[in-house]
């Protein structure tokens, strides 16, 4: 017997578009794996033309940029679909933001231009971490110490054991964050989840700039070391929150890290969304 | 006045546990509704499926109770489950109580709280969310504030085990039992909760709707057995009867099925086909206790499916019942569908279904566009001896038959269910087990023409239930079952020419004597549930919570010093005048029917289904006012225009 089903080659792929998605609220608990059985099942109610591969069980061509952690929110999830047919990319993130349970929000959908893939476009990513009943000033003195050593070693569980990463070496910026708006802010206006007003005073919130490295440092690894070996106080769990997502501004004049140039990272749609596609 | 939502003080907590997802509700089609929808009138369940989120969320009977009740005006459902005991141990220190995961209330706050028993292994899961919920673990403890706890399911057919722990229970399709009793709680409110939780416990009684066993005595022989059960209070029914939905076209349940985010042990779009059983298998306590068979017309089946598809996005739809492939329009729903979703990539599966050549035909069209990887059947007995005592009506050459034209027509795997320690068994009926794998995996081989086929047999030990012919047998000690079944896998593994082409799968015999325990216990078993879970009993249905020691030890501490004993529930063969701990639930079956249908098999005679040849007085129909339904209805699958 055949071990290739006997039917018609799928349709070919017309169009590839490119969506930024954010984890809000309680949304931020889902783990990849849950993101990406709600997102086909989305594509799927929002009836969307999608590409499916050949084979005995065909599945929508769907590849996701880079995952946040469990238990982490995220303004800035990037995922790539490919469709069938041609689908005006406004459109698509309506329906599938409607299909979507809230909390799972599309924020933005752009045609995919030749060029660079997702992935190539993203090698940092900026990371708001909100340490409640933690005193800015105390947590700033930890960040000092902190940037101060030359590596950071930290011990994660896996799987097969531990693994050990430098937390430091990852780092680009770690800084207390005084212009950002807090994460309880985006959680307030986002329902049944948001806790009451007031109830974490004092609060020290942190704009981190990691780099994409293998293996991976997570927030977690820098708050373990700041933990560790930067004696920082955390009675309760921070809250994490992936603000953006892309390319490092190397250029040395734009970011130094300092105050006045803090480190930018080039949105990984933006060259999709200025250029037409070709056809 | 609206209650307090656990969760701002759930969520800085929920990094520290394993799967947090399970635990914060927001599934597609959840539903929150405002606590004082409809002011002092409003009606709140609670419902809860005693096991993990991953098991408990897909389960049918929730869903449908879910949307039935608030899709009503004035009630509002919400969901809880178990939680894992990494969560229990943080829900303790924090001193949060069981939630329910749809807007985090306190399971204590509302009116009823149901519970789905599929299996007698979740009681002890009971007990952790009661004590979690601050609800006191005994009926008589609670108060007028509690919730009253009503217990549901195939289980609930003999509650006397949990009689201390539930205040109520009904037996039967919950659809009409669940909104008569949100109608008898909602005018107890409104007058003002006439005496009390009493009051109500005893409308409850005097209705019909359920079964509150407080409102029962027992009596006992000094032998242990029982003497008698009487109604303890004037006006409360001697026998309390199940309820029975007659027109499942008229429940089409459920429609917007939740969908959600966590990975679950069932991911897709389950529809009815019918209800009831009527084959008469002698071991099957469900197709017992839902008879008659009530079939879904194949115009709503089609319809729900296709909204079902739609609402949730599900690849995959399964078409339920006891016995799928008896539908009687199951060829055309099969067709219909598999023409419907052609190249759509939505698969449909069939779970139950019998030996017969006609499900290689359907199989065949399931499949239409897929892979063809297993075929199931449940011959359920190696020898056609044993086949012929508990009424399976398949023989060897309808097996054979059936495989070959399984494994012909492109099929590579077939999986054989069989039970162990089955009343009359020998050690010889089970050995019978490998030699039908053998004539199998030859049959097969000669048909596909090809060596690479397989065979997978799966045993698992028979527990005698309650409502079911064999409620008098004596269970196989757990020593007899685990000695066959390593006799059987030894023969399987050393033949030569097969061996290697048939796996064996099967569990050890101890956790199935505790389900028996569970299953035809009485009253007296409650205090042995309370003491493994004192002991720290959690999830005994899954093997690595299971402790027989633990189960073992407390039915040596709690019935030391009286005549009954773990042995004395399971291996004991009962009489036909014992007092059953049940007999005063009616499932509608007449109790002298069973007693003949029980010496029948004890002779090897079988029975008929009664779809198909004349009525042999089960019973069911006439005492409970219901009667077959089966089709074909002629009608076709779909409606033309869109839904």
């Amino acid at each position: 017997m055949s071990r290739q089903p006997d039917r018609p080659p799928p349709p070919p792929v017309v169009q590839r578009l490119r969506i930024r998605y954010a984890k809000r609220d309680r949304m931020r608990f889902t783990s990849h794996r849950d993101v990406a059985r709600a997102l086909e099942r989305a594509l799927r109610r929002a009836q969307l033309p999608m590409a499916y591969s050949a084979g005995f069980s065909p599945h929508p061509k769907v590849s996701y940029a880079g995952a946040s952690p469990t238990g982490v929110a995220s303004e800035a999830e990037y995922v790539e679909i490919a469709l069938a047919d041609k689908r005006d990319p406004d459109d698509v993130r309506r329906a599938l933001d409607a299909a979507l349970p809230p909390g799972l929000d599309i924020v933005e959908v752009v045609e995919a231009a030749p060029g660079a893939s997702l992935g190539e476009r993203i090698s940092a990513s900026r990371w708001q971490v909100e340490l409640r009943e933690v005193d800015p000033a105390v947590a700033g003195e930890a960040i000092e110490r902190f940037l101060a050593l030359e590596t950071a070693p930290v011990e994660r569980p896996t799987k097969d054991g531990t693994r050990t990463v430098d937390a430091r070496a990852a780092v680009v910026t770690l800084a207390i964050a005084d212009h950002r708006p807090s994460v309880a802010d985006i959680r307030q206006s986002a329902g049944p989840g948001a806790p009451p007003g007031g109830d974490f005073a004092p609060c020290a919130i942190l704009d981190l700039v990691v780099r994409h490295t293998t293996p991976a440092v997570r927030p977690d690894d820098v708050m373990m070391a700041l933990r560790q070996a930067a004696a920082l106080p955390t009675p309760v769990t921070p809250l994490v929150t992936r603000l953006a997502q892309g390319l490092l501004d190397e250029t040395p004049s734009a970011s130094d890290g300092t105050p006045d140039h803090p480190v930018q990272l080039i949105d990984p749609l933006a060259a999709d969304a200025v250029e037409a596609p070709p056809q | 006045m609206p209650v307090e939502s656990v969760w701002p003080r759930l969520e800085p907590l929920l990094p520290q546990v394993s799967k947090p997802i399970q635990y914060v509700g927001g599934e597609l089609h959840a539903t929150v509704k405002d606590w004082d929808v409809a002011g002092d009138e409003t009606v709140r369940w609670c419902l809860m499926y005693p096991d993990a989120y991953e098991v408990g969320l897909p389960n049918q009977g929730v869903q449908i109770l879910y949307e039935v009740l608030n899709e009503r005006d004035g009630v509002l459902a919400e969901r809880t489950y178990s939680v894992w005991p990494d969560m229990e141990a943080v829900m303790r220190a924090q001193a949060i109580p069981q939630f329910t995961v749809d807007a985090h209330r306190p399971v204590k706050a509302f009116d009823v709280f149901g519970i789905s028993f599929s299996t007698e292994l979740g009681y002890t899961n009971m007990l952790t969310a009661l004590d979690l919920a601050g609800i006191a673990l005994h009926a008589r403890d609670r108060s007028d504030d509690d919730p009253i706890v009503v217990a549901g399911g195939h289980a609930a057919f003999n509650p006397e085990p949990i009689a201390d722990f539930v205040d109520a229970a009904v037996l039967g399709d919950g659809e009409q039992a669940a909104l008569r009793i949100t109608e008898i709680v909602r005018a107890w409110k409104s007058e003002g909760r006439p005496e009390g939780r009493r009051g109500l416990l005893m409308r409850l009684a005097t209705d019909g709707v359920a079964y509150v066993p407080s409102l029962y005595d027992v009596d006992y022989l000094p032998d242990g057995r029982i003497r008698r059960v009487t109604p303890a209070v004037a006006g409360v029914p001697w026998r309390v009867s199940k309820h029975t939905v007659m027109d499942l076209d008229a429940w089409p349940y459920p429609k917007k099925p939740l969908v959600p985010l966590a990975e679950t042990v069932h991911e897709r779009y389950s529809v009815e086909i019918f209800r009831g059983c009527t084959r008469g298998c002698r071991f099957c306590q469900a197709g017992m206790i839902t008879r008659p068979v009530r079939e879904r017309s194949i115009t709503t089946v089609g319809e729900m499916v296709q909204r079902g598809i739609a609402a949730t996005g599900f690849e995959e739809v399964g078409l339920l019942s006891l016995s799928s492939a008896d539908h009687s329009e199951i060829g055309e729903i099969a067709k219909g569908l598999a023409d419907r979703y052609e190249g759509e990539n939505v698969s449909l599966s069939l779970p139950s279904t019998r030996v017969d050549a006609f499900n290689i035909t359907l199989a065949d069209e399931l499949t239409r566009n897929g892979r063809r990887a297993g075929l199931t059947f449940a011959p359920e007995g190696g020898s056609e001896r044993m086949r012929k005592v508990i009424n399976k009506m398949v023989t060897e050459e309808d097996l054979i038959r059936t495989v070959s034209t399984a494994y012909g027509n492109g099929w590579r795997q077939v999986k054989l269910y069989f039970m162990c320690g089955l009343p009359t068994e020998t050690d010889d009926d089970v050995l019978q087990i490998a030699e039908m794998a053998k004539h199998v995996i030859a049959a097969g081989r000669e048909a596909a023409g090809r060596k690479d086929i397989r065979c997978t047999i799966s045993i698992g030990a028979f527990v005698p239930k309650p409502h079911t012919p064999f409620q008098w047998a004596a269970q196989l000690d757990w020593e007899t079952v685990d000695r066959r079944l390593r006799a059987l896998k030894a023969t399987v593994m050393n033949d030569r020419n097969y061996g290697k082409s048939i796996g064996i799968r099967y569990h050890d015999g101890r956790p199935s004597i505790i389900e028996g325990l569970l299953s035809r216990g009485d009253r007296r078993v409650g205090a042995v549930i309370e003491h493994v879970w004192r002991d720290g009993g959690r999830f005994d249905g899954w093997s690595e919570h299971f402790s027989f020691e633990r189960w073992s030890a407390a039915c040596d501490a709690v019935f030391a010093g009286s005549p009954v004993s773990l042995d004395w529930y399971t291996t004991r063969e009962r009489d036909q005048s014992e007092v059953l701990p049940w007999d005063h639930l009616d499932a509608g079956l007449d109790k002298d029917w069973m007693w003949e249908d029980w010496q029948d098999a004890l002779r090897s005679v079988e029975v008929d289904d009664c779809r198909w040849t004349p009525c042999y007085d089960c019973g069911v129909c006439p005492s409970m006012g219901t009667e077959i339904q089966v089709g074909p209805t002629g009608r076709p699958l779909l409606p033309l225009s869109p839904v």
